[in-house]
């Protein structure tokens, strides 16, 4: 069935469609977005799209509330509806509504906007999984999903009815009887699996701004990389002397102070491919950034090694992306480019600045692999 | 589409409007429809209305609806629409009793629109001239193209509030009496009557007729002046005199006759949803529920009764103003004898056995709105029992705060924010300022500054259907400003005030 109201839904998206392709470059380099991330949506300060009048500012104007409470007692947040309207933009000055835009979403704008083909998924192999759906509610279940709210209503129904219930002492005990609980369905799922393992070092050299860097883009690798694939693993590997594997947290906020040897990373990586993700069920992205500093033109050596007999082979794409700093020679980048520039599925690319990260996402993912 | 009632539900609504009746309700026709909740919330993104012109916000009204509904935030259960008949819309997938609920609670609306004076001047077809604006203006987007149309919309919406939010009704004619000044403005001047022909030289000499004929002339020009009067209905004088296309006359006319009948629910809004929380509480409690439904109603009125520390809930304040006065009446606790007893004792038990509540709140209910409700009837006592209090935001902690609980500043406060239904009161006093055709406006400034970067934008979009350059004087921290926009720049300077 159609409605009405869909000519003006639909209007609306393509304004904040319009709204974000035409800020998309200056959102790629914000870092401050990613913090405002939901599960599937992300917020978007998206400028102008609320109707300006002649109005007061809402700290101005203050307000009468309700309830309990001292004079110079603070209300918790969210307790002040903000000013007039639905959304108020985020303080003062800043003239912007917030739209939530499924990451979904963002990912087809992205690709629009950088032109980014498909990827050729290397393997088509469907492995279904289950998805659980809440349908409603029923009598019987497991108690991990009893509904209290239910239950309790159900209880208070039964003792007001059978005149047990004393309002003067109000405690309500459910009997078996009154339990309920939500059911569910399980639904099927095809998916396609991929991983993505990202490298870093964290040696001395890579300073606060440089992780900042490689932390947007992976975002937005993660982004584009999740739209093309349902069953999306990441795992991330750090490095300096030594490597070794951490969760995301310590990924992006840890500063180590040791040399650089990019080998032991590589080694890492592909000893986690060879354990856990055999090339005939995976989607393979290794995403590797470094200041481009290496120890020594033997352990250089090495990881092209690595790479061709044990990496490339296994992997849809080998990505490695330098990140300019002001200490790094960046040799690296030079290295590779000459031992397996003209491989195929190996993507390269410079980031000197916050600014090149737009250029950069299309660097590794414009190949479509 | 919308549904007529099941038989089952036909019947529930016949019992209900039989209690309505019986408490001596009293309002037009009331159709009921029933909808899905997707078509629930598409009307009430159209305020209520089944068809509106084409515009984005609709469909961003609607985004946020269906999310709130989907994630369990909120969930629209009435709409009713002030209209002969009154429209009332049930979500097909209520339970029976919510269905009882919203329905008495519709028939305290509809009593309300039909009785309360500020309604009075409303369309009560609007229903059908909803539906011709949205032909007008879809009719328009053929003609002139959907970017035009749409962008002139946005930039009229920016000015909506600008409207005489407390004139009686809207006012469609140009003033009679000032055509009429116009007209005798024109008149020649002729100096005095001259009996024989020769006298006249003597009798109206050329210096003198030169004289009056300059004053007339600046008299005339002293007219010309406009507005004569400072204009608060500023979307009535850009109608009658900004340089505007015939179809941005059309749709800026739709707007401020939308705007116009939308005002009356914005003044209203403590009284008719309290008075409409009262109907469906006494309605439910007192003839309509069945004993197994008194959990789930209770659920139900509780959660529309929820209040937040940093937000005046109309349904809580309205419904406990209208049982507060009630009590009152019937108790006879008025007059002097009351104001003048200050036996804390006596007070309480105060009770005179007038049993004029019911009869007075459905007086109160005809002449009131919100402002001299609340100013009539909000008593210190009544404030101390709902916990009212004022807060405001501390640039220290950078949080909101409770800053007083003393009833004088709380009925001030709660005024001052309901006084032009909480919007800046802004009016045309020159509409040919410094003698070249600019606009300009003047903000009354009561104590709270106007949004800065809001107005300058306001300011663009009125400067774009002025087309000449626009000005606002207004006040930033006590001192006279005057925001000015030519088209290209935005200025700002201290004037006198």
């Amino acid at each position: 069935m159609t409605l009405k109201i869909h000519q003006d839904h639909s209007r609306f998206k393509q304004i904040v469609r319009g709204k974000i392709k035409a800020n998309l470059r200056k959102y790629v380099q914000k870092g401050e977005m990613l913090g405002k991330k939901g599960k599937d949506a992300i917020s978007i300060p998206i400028p102008f799209i609320d109707i300006p009048r002649f109005k007061y500012g809402h700290k101005e104007q203050g307000g009468v509330g309700q309830g309990d409470g001292d004079v110079g007692q603070q209300l918790g947040p969210g307790a002040v509806e903000p000013g007039d309207g639905h959304q108020a933009g985020q303080g003062e000055g800043d003239h912007a509504l917030e739209v939530d835009v499924t990451l979904e979403e963002l990912a087809q704008i992205l690709g629009e906007e950088l032109q980014l083909p498909r990827i050729e998924r290397r393997q088509n192999e469907r492995i279904v999984t289950q998805k659980v759906k809440y349908t409603g509610v029923n009598t019987t279940g497991p108690e991990s999903l009893r509904h209290f709210k239910r239950t309790f209503k159900q209880a208070l129904k039964r003792q007001i009815a059978t005149g047990t219930y004393d309002p003067k002492m109000p405690v309500i005990i459910p009997t078996r009887e009154d339990r309920r609980y939500r059911s569910y369905k399980l639904q099927e799922l095809p998916e396609t699996n991929a991983v993505i393992i990202y490298m870093m070092d964290v040696s001395g050299s890579m300073g606060d701004e440089q992780k900042e860097i490689v932390r947007i883009e992976s975002f937005w690798l993660d982004t584009w990389l999740k739209h093309q694939y349902k069953g999306l693993e990441s795992r991330y590997i750090i490095h300096d002397a030594v490597a070794r594997e951490v969760d995301r947290d310590t990924f992006f906020h840890t500063r180590e102070s040791g040399g650089t040897m990019i080998s032991s990373a590589y080694k890492l990586c592909r000893d986690i491919i060879q354990a856990d993700y055999p090339k005939s069920a995976w989607n393979i992205y290794p995403f590797h950034f470094s200041d481009g500093d290496n120890w020594s033109a033997d352990d250089t050596r090495q990881c092209i090694e690595m790479l061709r007999n044990d990496i490339l082979p296994q992997v849809n794409q080998f990505a490695y992306g330098q990140v300019e700093s002001p200490y790094g020679s960046g040799q690296f980048i030079k290295d590779l480019r000459e031992a397996v520039g003209d491989t195929t599925n190996v993507a390269l690319s410079e980031i000197a600045d916050k600014d090149a990260i737009y250029a950069s996402i299309k660097d590794f993912l414009g190949k479509g692999r | 589409m919308p549904k007529s009632l099941t038989p089952r539900l036909a019947a529930l609504r016949d019992e209900i409007h039989g209690y309505a009746k019986e408490f001596g309700l009293d309002f037009f026709d009331t159709v009921f429809e029933m909808v899905s909740y997707d078509e629930m919330n598409m009307v009430a993104a159209y305020g209520g209305f089944p068809t509106r012109y084409p515009h984005w916000r609709w469909g961003m009204e609607y985004e946020q609806l269906a999310k709130g509904y989907e994630y369990g935030l909120s969930k629209i259960y009435e709409l009713v629409i002030n209209n002969d008949p009154c429209y009332a819309y049930l979500m097909e997938s209520n339970p029976e009793v919510d269905q009882k609920l919203v329905m008495a609670h519709v028939y305290g609306h509809c009593d309300f629109f039909k009785n309360n004076f500020s309604f009075r001047h409303t369309n009560r077809r609007m229903i059908d001239d909803m539906a011709n604006h949205a032909t007008r203006v879809r009719r328009w987007v053929d003609k002139i193209g959907v970017e035009k149309v749409e962008d002139f919309i946005d930039r009229t919406l920016s000015l909506e509030n600008l409207i005489d939010q407390h004139a009686p009704h809207i006012r469609r004619n140009p003033d009679p009496q000032r055509a009429e000044e116009e007209a005798k403005s024109n008149e020649r001047v002729e100096g005095f009557k001259v009996d024989r022909e020769y006298m006249r030289g003597f009798i109206n000499p050329s210096e003198f007729m030169d004289s009056q004929r300059k004053r007339a002339e600046d008299e005339k020009q002293q007219r010309k002046r406009f507005p004569e009067r400072p204009q608060r209905d500023v979307l009535y004088f850009l109608l009658e005199h900004a340089p505007l296309e015939p179809w941005e006359v059309d749709i800026l006319s739709i707007l401020r006759d939308e705007a116009y009948y939308f005002a009356p629910q914005g003044q209203t809004k403590i009284m008719n949803e309290g008075w409409a929380s009262y109907w469906h509480s006494t309605i439910m409690t007192r003839r309509a529920l069945r004993d197994d439904e008194i959990i789930d109603y209770a659920d139900h009125h509780s959660g529309t009764m929820g209040v937040r520390p940093g937000a005046i809930n109309p349904y809580k304040l309205g419904i406990e103003l209208w049982r507060d006065i009630e009590d009152r009446w019937n108790k006879g606790k008025f007059g002097k004898e009351w104001d003048e007893c200050d036996d804390l004792r006596a007070r309480q038990a105060w009770d005179k056995k007038l049993g004029a509540g019911r009869e007075k709140i459905f007086e109160v209910r005809k002449h009131y709105n919100d402002i001299t409700f609340i100013d009539t009837f909000l008593t210190a006592e009544f404030a101390q029992q709902q916990k009212l209090f004022v807060y405001g935001f501390n640039d220290k902690r950078n949080s909101w705060e409770i800053l007083d609980r003393e009833f004088r500043k709380v009925k001030n406060k709660l005024l001052t924010s309901l006084t032009n239904f909480g919007q800046p009161i802004i009016e045309v006093v020159d509409g040919n300022y410094e003698n070249r055709s600019e606009l300009l406006l003047a903000h009354k400034h009561d104590g709270q500054d106007l949004k800065g970067d809001y107005a300058r934008e306001t300011l663009r979009n009125l400067q774009s259907l002025w087309r000449r350059p626009v000005n606002i004087i207004t006040r930033y921290d006590g001192k006279g400003t005057l925001l000015r926009y030519d088209g290209q720049h935005h200025s700002e300077k201290k004037v006198e005030l």
